[in-house]
């Protein structure tokens, strides 16, 4: 007798397993974590490549959710060099974000935490720090400072309650904590005036409520730059703008760059932007990065099923299709995924190889490598993402 | 914001005006009424002369009530308009004076009431909103609920048997130690009134403590999910100050609707409660004015917690301007 499995189906005694499970799992990551600060070696380490800002080694972010354990992000691995734009994209639910939250540490614990890999973020003195064990307290230091975050909802990412002037006071008051009142004020109205704030004197007075959404953005971005960060993490800046706001706020990005020094990861689902911006490109699916290279490998060269995909799917300018093309199926259940290729099922152009374990990372050129065993004969096969399995931890 | 103000006082005259209107015809049309009572008792009495309906007829006009409801609704505003409230039928004093003498005694166990929910109810939702489905917010939300179901005239029972009968540590019901109390000096004499406002405070706040920490915790948790704070633990800020300072003071906003509206409370009395601990206060005496049929004395005091309910309705709109910049007036 064959019994229908519903994956959406979990039965009283599974769930009650599964949140005895997650709750002793989590607490021991999360003592774990206590125990990590009282020791700078554990979270002290040295970059691969001194030229890079921030480095991720096959980080695992898993979410411990009462219907199972999601791998939100399993097993990636990427590096962004200094004064660069690192475009990540794919689509939504592929884990962009959490890559990003994973790194600033501001996943929904302690449902969500990193479980497995490293990020090492460089200190600039020749040392780095190990992200993923880093304790709270240092990591308070870091983000702000070292690392900042621009959101995808400006409307709502600014404080209601308090004026602007003192929602950008407090970042570099906090990061600065000997600095005179009246500098901090200097610096934020310059801070005002370099992200294109016209009015700045008035704006520093002003509740977020009075400013339209491009304006909020703009005061996101000088809080987000306001202690010369050397990343900036941008998560989706332009989504909920319209495209003329858009343009300006990515020109804004792209200028504060330069003058900054700083390195940009810039989160998206839109190809233009990307196309526009970054210097390299990460393209992810399910959880995993399947393709990485210039941006030129990306756009020119896309080697990837998916990435392939991607770039059918996209109108051009002046080229009329009847019909625009769409990858077919949908993506894997994020709680039960396959242990072979995640793409296969949707895939166009399998190959024999395709139904054994997940394909490895396969260089094919000096800058561009990608996840797919049509290149397994001619590119230099390099690591597989390693899964951390939970049981074990 | 000063014409704000006005345009708010003067639509609270109205409707006060409509209020009361509605409470005179309701305080007429109740089955008990004072007058037949008393001239049933007159009739009764050794060398009485005339009959029931005679006196009845002679004590509506000697009270007034012989006017009908919208004449006597206006006589009864023209006097208490310039602050004549008449004389309690029930405790033959002028109205202002009785209230005057009982009223304190509500207001203390009010405040202190007021007091203690704040400083219990508020920390404890904050605390169950940061820890959400763990051990302390299921405790907290186990005790709000325990609290929230309990009847006040079983937890009285409670206190009652336990610490009175039992321990021995309060005297049952009453305002002052009856035996001893005018032997102490002053100082004790008030330490003494306050001894015997525990029970009755502490009974108000277990029933009344559950509302307000549910409250509390629901207004947290959404808040603590908004993107701004985000925002504010992405600046690096730490957790304590993300609570108290972004989270807590986006908490306000709703609890100001609630605690403004608390005013009218502090001044009414616990009918129930003070009822179960025999407290002479306004809602113990407000009750007895009430069974015997008291207009004056249940027109003034309904009447004064109307006033305090528009005023407090109106404090409200104003701090709402004060914690919310979204909402304040140019």
């Amino acid at each position: 007798m064959s019994k229908k499995k519903d994956a959406s189906y979990i039965s009283a005694r599974d769930s009650r397993k599964i949140s005895k499970f997650n709750r002793k799992l989590t607490k021991k990551l999360e003592h774990d974590r206590k125990d990590s600060g009282k020791d700078p070696a554990l979270y002290t380490t040295t970059m691969k490549n001194p030229n890079n800002i921030c480095e991720f080694d096959n980080v695992c972010t898993y979410f411990f959710t009462d219907i199972g354990t999601v791998k939100a992000v399993d097993g990636v691995s990427f590096d962004i060099p200094k004064c660069s734009t690192v475009g990540v994209v794919g689509e939504s639910g592929c884990g962009k974000s959490v890559t990003s939250l994973s790194l600033m540490q501001l996943l929904q614990r302690p449902t969500g935490q990193t479980v497995g890999g490293e990020i090492r973020f460089n200190m600039g003195d020749g040392k780095a720090l190990n992200i993923v064990k880093l304790p709270d307290s240092k990591m308070q230091q870091i983000r702000g400072s070292q690392v900042s975050m621009i959101f995808q909802e400006p409307m709502t990412s600014l404080n209601p309650v308090f004026r602007i002037g003192e929602q950008v006071n407090e970042v570099i008051e906090l990061h600065n904590p000997d600095m005179p009142q009246e500098d901090v004020k200097a610096r934020t109205l310059e801070m005002l005036e370099l992200v294109g704030i016209a009015n700045k004197e008035g704006v520093y007075e002003m509740y977020p409520h009075e400013l339209s959404g491009g304006m909020r953005q703009r005061v996101m971005i000088a809080i987000a730059l306001a202690c010369s960060p050397s990343l900036i993490i941008a998560d989706e800046p332009t989504t909920a703008l319209d495209v003329t706001i858009q343009a300006q706020i990515l020109d804004l990005l792209e200028n504060l760059k330069k003058k900054l020094n700083s390195s940009i990861m810039l989160i998206t689902h839109d190809l233009g932007v990307v196309a526009g911006m970054a210097d390299y490109v990460v393209v992810m699916y399910a959880g995993r990065v399947v393709e990485k290279g210039t941006a030129d490998d990306i756009f020119h060269h896309p080697a990837h099923p998916y990435t392939i995909g991607l770039m059918r799917s996209k109108p051009v300018v002046g080229k009329k299709v009847d019909e625009l093309y769409n990858i077919p199926g949908s993506v894997p259940n994020p709680v039960d995924m396959p242990n072979y290729c995640y793409f296969r099922d949707r895939c166009e152009m399998r190959c024999e190889h395709c139904d054994g374990k997940y394909p490895p990372e396969i260089r094919i050129s000096d800058t561009h490598v990608v996840s797919c065993y049509r290149y397994f004969e001619d590119g230099q096969v390099m690591d597989y993402p390693k899964s951390v399995n939970v049981e074990e931890l | 914001m000063g014409k704000f103000i006005v345009k708010r006082l003067l639509l609270s005259i109205v409707i006060l005006f409509c209020v009361m209107l509605i409470v005179y015809t309701l305080m007429h049309c109740l089955p008990t009424n004072y007058i037949d009572q008393q001239a049933r008792q007159l009739a009764t009495r050794p060398g009485n002369t005339k009959s029931a309906a005679e006196w009845i007829a002679e004590l509506n006009a000697q009270y007034g009530m012989d006017k009908g409801i919208i004449a006597g609704y206006f006589t009864w505003m023209k006097s208490a308009i310039v602050g004549n409230f008449g004389n309690s039928w029930r405790w033959t004093l002028p109205v202002t004076e009785k209230f005057a003498d009982v009223v304190w005694y509500s207001f203390a166990l009010g405040v202190a009431t007021f007091i203690l929910q704040v400083l219990i109810a508020i920390p404890l939702g904050v605390a169950a909103a940061r820890k959400q489905y763990g051990m302390t917010d299921y405790t907290v939300t186990v005790i709000a609920m325990v609290c929230n179901s309990l009847p006040t005239f079983f937890v009285a029972s409670l206190f009652k048997l336990v610490l009175c009968v039992k321990l021995g540590w309060f005297d049952i019901g009453g305002m002052i130690s009856t035996r001893t109390h005018d032997a102490m000096s002053p100082f004790m004499q008030v330490m003494d009134m306050g001894w015997h406002l525990v029970l009755p405070t502490l009974t108000i706040v277990v029933v009344s403590i559950g509302g307000l920490m549910r409250y509390t915790r629901t207004n947290m948790l959404e808040v603590l999910n908004a993107d701004y704070i985000r925002t504010a633990r992405a600046k690096g800020l730490p957790e304590s100050k993300v609570i108290s300072k972004h989270a807590f003071r986006n908490t306000l906003i709703p609890l100001v609707t609630i605690l403004g509206g608390s005013l009218p409370g502090l001044f009414s009395g616990a009918l129930v409660t003070e009822q179960l601990f025999s407290i002479p206060g306004i809602g113990y005496t407000a009750y007895q004015s009430m069974i015997v049929g008291d207009i004056p004395f249940t027109m003034f005091y309904l009447s004064f917690i109307s006033i305090l309910t528009l005023l407090g309705n109106l404090i409200t709109d104003i701090l709402y301007g004060v914690v919310d910049p979204r909402v304040r007036l140019s």
